[in-house]
């Protein structure tokens, strides 16, 4: 599928049509239908999360969050590919990646409240933090790629960017050694179309992203991000590829951010109401649930009783991070090196003095 | 013991670690084949393989990149920048990742390294092969930076830096690559990061320096010796963390302070030597502190950069002032 989706035909993957029809059934997934209903609703949670979190916003209860409506589909389909052992290095706009990984809503919550500690992911193995200065986690994975040849385990890196951060360096460099190297990267372009305000041909003149691959000396293929078969049936055959010690993989899931970059943006000063609503069309949930339905493999009333619980679930969840308020002085410090120097245990019992006199001047 | 340059001991300290450590990996440009542009990991690739010691496409950000990657998952690089001029590209890794995946991830992933990268000026080269800029990484919180003087001392710290949890910037002043000689051990030891020495004990004047002003500094002290002036010489080895202790204590018994430095002054570590001083020693100090630097210009090409390097007498010109004031 690989070599047939050649980077170089820029020819776009894939299965479904918005309608929800199977266009390609020679390149369906290998998933049970339990296993779709069950992606549905992993990816009906991240969007229910990711609308919520966004109202939360507004009621100023927690500070800028990246919403991730309209891209759900490309982390619904690493979600049903990922392996335990297997490693994610986030961007930050894979909600439903990191809640496959296993990285808790309450976590999640927690580092858009302003806490480190939301970076722990403590169940989630070999995830790291979620990646702000952009592209430059890229290299992080092609480095773990390394480590995991030389120590000869049977693990492949998942890692994401968008559009815009095809543009940096780093990602030209991360690519380039991960081919050079021959390791188990899967890197995944999430080209939503816009970087913050710059739409995609500002970005770039090439014919698309996963044309680059070729380049660089790996495959490369292009599929449409809204479509969770497609997607899925990519990482399958990515996930094959990378794991046979063929080397790394780029995909470029072409998709398109229906919200706001974050909750501090105003996408209506850089786009138009009719190209969202050409994108509305075809939303990679509404697309999903059609083909459901169509297969008998979900209702209306079974998506309202569902969401209806996934909503208090959430609001919970929530509560629960809005209740962790603590932020010891002593935790600004003791992160900061493995030994630490004495000059910083000295800072820090200076400002105490400083917090003693404060406290006795009330 | 055998007679060792500051190429050699590098080189020793780290075959050393990777005949001890399978975990430790050595790359970057030209490091393998060639054994590197001043051959420091000479033979080592041939004795350890092209696995554990490699060359890397041209490209700093991807070489300190893929460390970070590699120690989070295990792994312990040794990593060169050809030189210290070459390594901004790599500066968005070492200040954003490097320094921060520990406090990031709440101590759940350290990103322990050894970013090695020949620095200062005095050997006539190109362009951007001549900056000391030890002030940039010492300023970073997270990382931290050491400047060997001598062959020995390159070994044991060495062996300390690859041993640490932390990621460590670590320094090579190129000039004094094959310049000194000295007897060093064979064997692994290790000299504790944090720890300055002191070289001389003085009682008039204490003088703080490292790397390869240091050997500028003994030069000045032999005529100080001849005008009757004792100087105390301070090795501080390791920039961050700063030894304060033996600096305080040294000030406290001379009274006055010289730094010298090879980089730029301003908002240098003679500026954080001098506060050092005023805020602990103040009422022990009978001269103001003063710093001899680098002016705060880019190191002028060969012909002109008898100007800029800082010569014995200069260091002397500044010592006689303090001691006079």
């Amino acid at each position: 599928m690989l070599e047939e989706f050649d980077s170089f035909k820029t020819e776009m993957f894939q299965v479904m049509d918005p309608a929800g029809n199977i266009t390609k059934p020679e390149h369906f997934p290998k998933l049970k239908d339990k296993d779709i209903v069950g992606a549905y609703k992993k990816m009906l949670f991240a969007r229910t999360a990711d609308l919520m979190v966004v109202s939360y916003q507004r009621q100023g209860r927690i500070y800028t969050y990246p919403p991730n409506q309209g891209q759900e589909a490309i982390s619904g389909a690493v979600a049903q590919i990922i392996r335990k052992d297997d490693w994610l290095v986030p961007a930050f706009r894979e909600l439903g990646a990191w809640l496959a990984k296993g990285a808790s809503l309450k976590e999640i919550f927690m580092y858009f409240m302003g806490f480190e500690e939301g970076s722990l992911f403590k169940n989630a193995r070999n995830m790291l933090p979620m990646n702000v200065p952009i592209a430059s986690q890229l290299q992080h994975a092609t480095g773990i790629g390394y480590a995991i040849n030389y120590k000869e385990k049977d693990e492949i890196v998942y890692t994401f960017v968008g559009d815009g951060g095809t543009s940096q360096g780093d990602f030209h460099e991360a690519l380039n050694f991960a081919a050079v190297w021959k390791v188990p990267v899967i890197f995944i372009v999430q080209n939503n179309q816009f970087a913050i305000s710059v739409p995609f041909k500002t970005q770039t003149a090439s014919d698309g992203i996963a044309i680059k691959a070729l380049a660089y000396g790996m495959p490369g293929i292009q599929v449409d991000g809204n479509d969770f078969l497609a997607m899925t049936k990519t990482f399958e055959e990515a996930s094959e590829h990378a794991g046979s010690g063929k080397g790394p993989v780029l995909i470029e899931a072409v998709t398109y951010r229906m919200g706001a970059h974050t909750t501090s943006d105003d996408p209506s000063k850089y786009r138009t109401k009719e190209e969202e609503d050409e994108w509305a069309a075809k939303d990679p949930l509404v697309r999903l649930k059609k083909y459901l339905m169509t297969q008998k493999l979900w209702t209306d009333k079974e998506e309202e009783t569902i969401t209806g619980q996934y909503k208090k679930e959430i609001d919970r969840i929530f509560i629960e991070a809005e209740k962790h308020t603590d932020y010891p002085l002593e935790d600004v410090f003791k992160y900061q090196y493995a030994d630490l120097p004495d000059d910083l245990l000295l800072q820090k019992a200076e400002h105490e003095k400083f917090l003693n006199w404060k406290a006795s001047r009330k | 013991m055998k007679i060792m340059n500051m190429v050699n001991a590098i080189n020793q300290a780290i075959d050393l670690k990777l005949e001890e450590d399978p975990d430790i990996v050595v790359f970057g440009e030209d490091v393998g084949v060639e054994g590197g542009v001043f051959r420091v990991t000479e033979n080592l690739q041939k004795k350890h393989g092209a696995r554990r010691v490699f060359d890397t496409p041209l490209a700093e950000s991807a070489i300190v990149g893929s460390a970070v990657g590699m120690a989070v998952a295990g792994l312990k690089p040794v990593i060169e920048m050809q030189f210290s001029g070459f390594v901004y590209p790599a500066m968005n890794q070492i200040i954003s990742h490097v320094a921060r995946i520990r406090n990031r991830s709440r101590g759940r992933y350290g990103a322990p390294m050894v970013i090695r990268m020949p620095y200062g000026g005095g050997i006539n080269a190109l362009e951007h092969h001549s900056e000391s800029m030890e002030a940039l990484f010492a300023h970073t919180p997270g990382l931290k930076v050491v400047i060997p003087s001598t062959p020995g001392d390159a070994k044991g710290l060495l062996i300390s830096a690859i041993e640490s949890e932390d990621p460590i910037i670590f320094m090579e002043p190129k000039r004094l690559y094959r310049a000194i000689k000295q007897e060093v051990s064979e064997d692994k030891y290790s000299i504790p990061i944090g720890q300055a020495k002191v070289l001389s004990h003085g009682s008039d004047l204490t003088v703080v320096a490292y790397g390869a002003l240091i050997r500028e500094v003994q030069r000045a002290m032999v005529k100080a010796k001849d005008m009757g002036i004792s100087v105390e010489l301070i090795d501080l080895r390791t920039i961050y963390p700063i030894d304060k202790t033996t600096v305080i204590e040294s000030i406290k018994k001379t009274g006055r302070l010289v730094v010298v430095t090879e980089g730029p002054g301003s908002f240098g570590v003679g500026a954080e030597l001098i506060t050092i001083a005023n805020e602990e020693a103040f009422l022990h100090l009978e001269a103001p502190p003063k710093r001899v630097s680098g002016f705060d210009t880019i190191v002028p090409l060969p012909k002109g950069e008898h100007h800029y390097i800082i010569s014995p007498d200069k260091i002397l010109f500044e010592i006689e002032k303090t001691v006079k004031y």
